[in-house]
């Protein structure tokens, strides 16, 4: 099982937390079963560690997505 | 010759009541640019560095910047610069809102207070002319009915105040305008609050600050209005959810500072986050002077609008309290705008207090009807009211900040503060770089002075490993010099996500007839960096001031995502160091001679 977070205009249509039983191999396959384009995509998470959509997902893993977002 | 400078500034002497006109030092100007440099500056020549900061002796700048009124983007900052009393260090404390470029209008490059008035006062500037007007009727008033009475009286005008807090010198005393931004940090209000000042109402008949060349500023402001409309954190993060999405993604990294920095990540983050602010109590956003960006946030409390909370205030009130509520939370931030504190430094306080209480420091009597209790949204609100009113014991004791109170109980190691003042919404044990700005920021625990968490956490303007030590010092070092040129061009930082050196030289040769390329531009920057530093060591700074809470360095992160993480600085202090050309965290004599600084 994996966890997938999504934040911020990635929530609009969709949940805040998806538990998946569902293999994902990496990111790339998570935007597509989310209908997610890649450039709507700022931050990809990966156990809280950035990562890009090639880095291997593997089971227990919590995924985290941010569309681009702003500091201070 | 035409220039955004207007070429004076105002000395207003307020034991003697004398006020004079006098020219802007042009040379210097370009030396130090304006705001934060120039402020800086004068100071230290003046030998501000010596005084008590609460005496008639501090001089309290409220400095504009060239770009202050200016026709370019975000062109509403100005500075209030003056010896902090929160640490005895330089206060330079930046705001938004209209109030910079009011005075920029007015026809005034900077105001130069100096003295303490007998009675209470309230400045009035109406273009040329200066009054010192009698402000008894308004003593203890809260910014929002302040703001509304004095523009009863001075129709069109915007308005800087002190709320109680500053009346009361409190160390953690803002200074506010336009009711709700926060020139916050250092203690700065309590300075004015010390030289009976209670408010400085301008009226301007300006619209907008003059141009060395037209042309050629008209120019180089449509390209910088471009890139910030192509910029995704410009264009659609910042305005749709202020800085307060910021919630989520520094907790899912673990970053969180959480119960006084004991944890790092909080499982409930979301319910006070940009998204739910949104979902719950958004009206609209709102916008500083000239602004295309509108971070600020209006929200609706008890049905009434008022300014809503950015990241830091809901961070520190929230996960760094224990707290979730997110209306209760935006309502501690509008109570630090009516008394004028520091949304930051007066929840880490109460944090500290907290963490004090758990362990059985602070006593059940101390705290008088309201325990310290991670995770009461009373506390968070009555504790607020208590430092903002001075009241109870331990209210008094609060209000001096979180390390004169760890202090009082024996315990200043739960202080999590550089240099007395609180460190800010990071935890610089799962981010490497942050940690450095943090330690080494000439005013203390503060993360705008070098905001590190843009390549570290955002990716911009390219995405490192926040883990790692790999460079970071360099980056520390560009970062706070470009952010130190920004400040001392009265232009807003959250432009630097999608603006870089090249852009600003090219805004500011414009706009004053200088020719700075991008590298001779962040060597002014790191010459500003540098008296600031020669300021705090005549001011008695000590090279272990430039240091990390000792939690930070061996408290490994107990949870989530960056558990086990500790912070490097030990390793990333020296890197630093070297790359300034400092021994001992000061300039060398070499390093000095080089900015002209000798």
């Amino acid at each position: 099982m994996i966890e997938i977070r999504l934040f911020a205009s990635l929530r609009e249509g969709r949940e805040k937390v998806y538990k998946l039983e569902e293999a994902f191999s990496n990111g790339e396959e998570i935007l597509d079963y989310f209908q997610i384009k890649s450039e709507d995509v700022a931050i990809f998470l990966i156990n809280g560690m950035h990562s890009n959509l090639k880095n291997p997902i593997k089971d227990e893993d919590v995924i985290a997505i941010f569309p681009p977002i702003g500091g201070g | 010759m035409k220039s955004a400078y207007k070429g004076k500034l105002a000395r207003i002497n307020l034991s003697t009541r004398e006020i004079k006109v006098e020219e802007l030092d042009l040379e210097l100007a370009k030396k130090f640019i304006g705001g934060r440099g120039l402020g800086t500056k004068i100071l230290y020549d003046e030998g501000v560095a010596k005084v008590e900061p609460l005496s008639p002796d501090n001089k309290l700048l409220f400095m504009t910047g060239p770009m202050t009124a200016a026709k370019v983007p975000t062109s509403g900052r100005y500075m209030v610069v003056t010896k902090a009393p929160l640490n005895n260090m330089i206060a330079s404390s930046n705001s938004g809102g209209k109030w910079g470029a009011f005075l920029k209008n007015a026809g005034w490059d900077g105001l130069i207070v100096e003295g303490k008035a007998d009675t209470l006062v309230y400045l009035h500037i109406e273009d040329d002319k200066i009054e010192i007007l009698p402000a008894e009727a308004y003593k203890g008033m809260r910014s929002e009915e302040l703001d509304d009475r004095l523009k009863e009286v001075h129709p069109g005008s915007s308005v800087l105040n002190i709320g109680p807090s500053g009346e009361n010198l409190s160390l953690m005393a803002a200074v506010m305008n336009d009711k709700d931004r926060a020139a916050g940090r250092g203690g700065v209000g309590a300075v004015m609050g010390s030289k009976n000042l209670k408010a400085i109402v301008v009226n301007a008949t300006a619209k907008y600050a003059d141009a060395f060349d037209e042309k050629k500023l008209q120019e180089a402001n449509l390209e910088c209005l471009k890139k910030i409309k192509a910029n995704p954190v410009t264009s659609e993060g910042l305005p749709t959810y202020g800085t307060a999405i910021l919630v989520n993604i520094i907790n899912n990294v673990g970053s969180l500072p959480t119960k006084n920095w004991q944890e790092a990540y909080f499982e409930e983050a979301d319910k006070f986050s940009g998204e739910s602010m949104n979902d719950e109590i958004l009206t609209k956003q709102s916008f500083c002077h000239r602004c295309p960006i509108g971070c600020g946030r209006v929200v609706n409390l008890d049905g009434k609008d008022v300014g809503g909370p950015e990241y830091e205030p809901l961070w520190a009130y929230g996960s760094n309290c224990g707290v979730i509520d997110l209306k209760v939370i935006s309502e501690c931030n509008r109570l630090c705008n009516e008394y004028g504190l520091d949304a930051i430094s007066v929840p880490c306080t109460i944090a500290s207090a907290m963490e004090l209480y758990q362990r059985g420091y602070i006593t059940e009597e101390e705290c008088e009807g309201v325990p310290l209790v991670w995770g009461s949204t009373e506390a968070i609100i009555e504790w607020t009211k208590r430092i903002g009113e001075k009241r109870t014991e331990l209210g008094k004791l609060m209000a001096e900040g979180s390390y004169r109170l760890c202090e009082h109980y024996g315990h200043p190691e739960y202080s999590m503060s550089v240099k007395k003042q609180e460190m800010p919404a990071y935890d610089a044990r799962g981010i490497q770089g942050i940690g450095i700005t943090y330690a080494t920021s000439n005013r203390g625990g503060c993360h705008v002075r070098g905001y590190l968490i843009s390549p570290e956490i955002l990716g911009f303007p390219e995405q490192l490993d926040r883990t790692s030590v790999e460079g970071k010092a360099k980056w520390a070092m560009i970062f706070q010099d470009l952010t130190a040129v920004i400040d001392s061009m009265g232009m807003c930082l959250f432009t630097s996500f999608a603006l870089g050196a090249p852009e600003y030289a090219s805004l500011l040769n414009a706009a004053t007839g200088t020719e700075y390329d991008a590298a001779q531009l962040l060597e002014v920057g790191e010459r500003i960096y540098n008296i600031e530093r020669l300021f705090n060591k005549e001011a008695g700074m000590k090279p272990e001031d430039d240091k990390l809470p000792k939690r930070l360095i061996e408290e490994p992160i107990s949870e989530g995502p960056s558990k086990g993480m500790t912070s490097q600085i030990k390793v990333t202090l020296p890197d630093y160091y070297k790359a300034r050309g400092w021994v001992d965290a000061f300039p060398t004599e070499e390093t000095l001679e080089r900015l002209g600084l000798k």
